[in-house]
């Protein structure tokens, strides 16, 4: 077991290099004259170099990408926002956790929906509450977030009056400057994205569930436990679900891992300032050591939660566990 | 006073295509201590019949009548939770596959737990201290480190036992055992027969042995109960079938045992079972049968008691001096190829 972790962690290294290069090559390297990006539309020639300079763009293609490396490794330091100088990782961990709870409040959402109609529906193939279950999940996957998003924004928030529009709220207390704060409010500005961003996944899992319950129900060690006298909803909780949720464990953590990385249409639908939005957002000006700082972010995020399943994996599946 | 008394068992299932009669009319019954041999081929009804003695066929489109009295309770006619109580616990069923029988995700220790505390309000030590004397007992060696293993960690033969184990534990009075041994080696099968005697003489339990191999037939059984495509077509005391068979299809289940003696050549029964949507009329052997003859073919030949043994029945119309013939013939041929 501590084998595979070690190797794991050493594989996580090798991601790591291969997503941060990529990134950098994409963002340094290809664009025309980030020199003069970063130095400003009043620059002169003059400026530019010494700007060039400073951000080692003068030197060889490997020396940058090793600077790079190293301020981002040592100094914990993704650069400077072209736009307004702040430093980028401060403006990566200030958009963070409101991309977190965007997408783990969405989570919960997705999930208390999705097992039990997963569930029921397995149980009850081809029955009218089945029926009524997967025509939600093809509405649910064919509706697009940005269309149900504004839909809900516009109804709910402008025409109904019942929630706002759009905003995020902190969850510790209104920031100076800020208009709203604290958890009534933050779960309030929340509720309306939450939905909407888990219709989409609550749709996936729905039929995902309902699949793997349904081939399960078919295992012969089911029939071996309702032999032994075990009452239904022991074989369902203990013997089903505990092997019919394996791969949806797997599949959610890839999924969080991916959301949290940037859920870039509602963030901007809602005007919640978290990761994807910042990342858009910093594009449209050509900033891209934010653009850089929030990628590079993302990829440790996606590498870490990946680590993070498999060992649980392990942990729930004892027939991996000696992998 | 039979444990088990099974009177004209019927089960159907609806499917897409049709009503499948999978038992049609089947009765026996079983004593206590004594073991019940159902033989077949594979699709003939010997399963299902099984599991709807112990209700574990699927509820949807499926229908079930006759009876199966079981100490002086109908089954067929038990509320859920009362049959439940009686499942694991009175009787017990062991299935085909080892491989797949058991929980994966479990230890064998705690699925062996699970047995007991379902019938049983006992601590988990004392249900674990049962559960390592039965895996001692169907011959598991350091039993306390395995029980804290997991399904995977067994081979076949091993997982087999702890079946095995997981039916006797709480000492029922039947355990139905289909094809236990079909999916193991013959050494391995060897060894599973065995215990699975020795067990039956320790704990007392009647079994109900499904199997499609006579040679285990040999092996284990007091009673013999032969189908054909849902029936019961010969039905009777070890001894009498297996050196008196009546039915055609016995013989040719006897004649197809392979032989050991130099030159001898595999006698298969020729063709098919028919498809039980829509079983041939008259006798449902008739298109397979060397012996056929009109009257097989239009009337449905019924299980009648012959008349040296009234215990010994079967279902077929040729008259008695044939059937004396056919089973001498069988009965020599067998004792000519044996070692």
């Amino acid at each position: 077991m501590i084998r595979y972790i070690i190797r794991r962690l050493l594989w996580a290294v090798v991601l790591f290099i291969s997503v941060t290069l990529a990134t950098y090559l994409i963002f340094y390297i290809i664009p025309v004259d980030p020199a003069r990006l970063a130095a400003g539309k009043a620059a002169s020639p003059h400026d530019v170099q010494v700007v060039a300079h400073r951000l080692y763009l003068d030197k060889p293609i490997w020396q940058q990408y090793l600077h790079f490396l190293d301020q981002l490794v040592l100094h914990l330091n993704l650069g400077y926002s072209y736009a307004n100088r702040q430093d980028v990782g401060t403006t990566v961990m200030n958009a963070a956790p409101i991309t977190a709870s965007l997408v783990l409040g969405a989570v919960v959402i997705w999930m208390a929906i999705a097992v039990p109609v997963g569930v029921y529906s397995a149980l009850r193939p081809r029955s009218a509450g089945d029926r009524v279950a997967m025509t939600g999940v093809l509405t649910g996957i064919s509706v697009h977030p940005v269309w149900l998003g504004l839909i809900a924004s516009y109804i709910l928030g402008f025409k109904l009056n019942l929630f706002p529009i759009q905003g995020y709220c902190a969850f510790t207390g209104a920031a100076p400057g800020e208009t709203c704060g604290g958890p009534v409010d933050w779960f309030y500005h929340l509720i309306v994205p939450w939905t909407v961003f888990a219709v989409l996944y609550a749709a996936f899992y729905v039929r995902m569930i309902r699949s793997t319950v349904l081939d399960t129900l078919n295992e012969d060690y089911v029939r071996t436990a309702r032999a032994k006298g075990a009452p239904e909803h022991r074989v369902i909780v203990q013997h089903v679900l505990r092997n019919a949720m394996l791969p949806v464990v797997t599949m959610l953590g890839m999924d969080v891992a991916l959301a949290l990385g940037g859920a870039v249409l509602l963030e901007q639908v809602f005007g919640l300032p978290g990761l994807g939005y910042v990342a858009l957002h910093s594009l449209f000006q050509f900033d891209y050591p934010i653009t850089l700082g929030v990628v590079v972010f993302a990829s440790i995020l996606v590498i870490v939660f990946n680590l993070i399943v498999d060992l649980l994996y392990a942990v729930v599946d004892p027939r991996i566990r000696l992998a | 006073m039979p444990l088990l008394d099974v009177r004209d068992l019927k089960t159907s299932f609806k499917t897409d295509d049709g009503v499948v009669q999978a038992v049609d009319g089947l009765s026996f019954s079983v004593e206590k201590g004594k073991t019940l041999a159902i033989v077949g081929e594979s699709g003939c009804g010997k399963s299902v019949t099984c599991l709807s003695v112990m209700g574990l066929n699927p509820r949807q489109n499926t229908v079930t009548s006759g009876s199966a009295v079981f100490k002086d309770r109908d089954l067929l006619t038990l509320p859920q939770d009362e049959m439940r109580k009686v499942r694991g616990n009175e009787i017990s069923m062991i299935f085909q596959d080892p491989m797949t029988s058991l929980n994966p995700v479990h230890t064998i220790g705690r699925q062996l737990i699970e047995a007991v505390q379902l019938h049983e309000n006992v601590p988990k030590r004392a249900a674990r201290s049962r559960a390592l004397e039965m895996v001692k007992a169907v011959g598991i060696p350091r039993a306390d480190t395995r029980l804290d293993d997991y399904p995977h960690q067994f081979s076949g033969g091993m997982r087999q036992r702890v079946m095995i184990a997981m039916s006797l534990i709480n000492n029922p009075y039947l355990l139905i055992a289909d094809e236990p041994t079909t999916a193991l080696d013959v050494t391995t099968q060897a060894q599973i027969l065995n215990l699975m005697n020795e067990l039956q003489r320790d704990f007392g339990s009647a079994i109900i042995l499904i199997t499609h191999d006579l040679g285990v037939v040999a092996e284990t059984a007091d009673e013999v109960l032969v189908m054909y495509a849902a029936k019961a077509i010969e039905q009777g005391d070890y001894s009498s079938i297996f050196y008196r068979p009546r039915h055609p299809y016995t013989w040719g289940l006897l004649n197809s045992l392979p032989r050991l003696a130099q030159g001898a050549e595999l006698k298969p029964i020729p063709g098919s079972p028919p498809s039980l949507l829509r079983p041939p009329p008259g006798c449902r052997f008739h298109l397979r049968c060397a012996f056929a003859f009109d009257r097989c073919r239009t009337e449905v030949p019924p299980l009648l008691p012959s008349p040296d043994r009234s215990d010994h029945l079967d279902a077929c119309h040729l008259d008695e001096p044939a059937k004396q013939l056919g089973a001498e013939e069988v009965v020599d041929r067998m004792k000519v190829a044996s070692v």
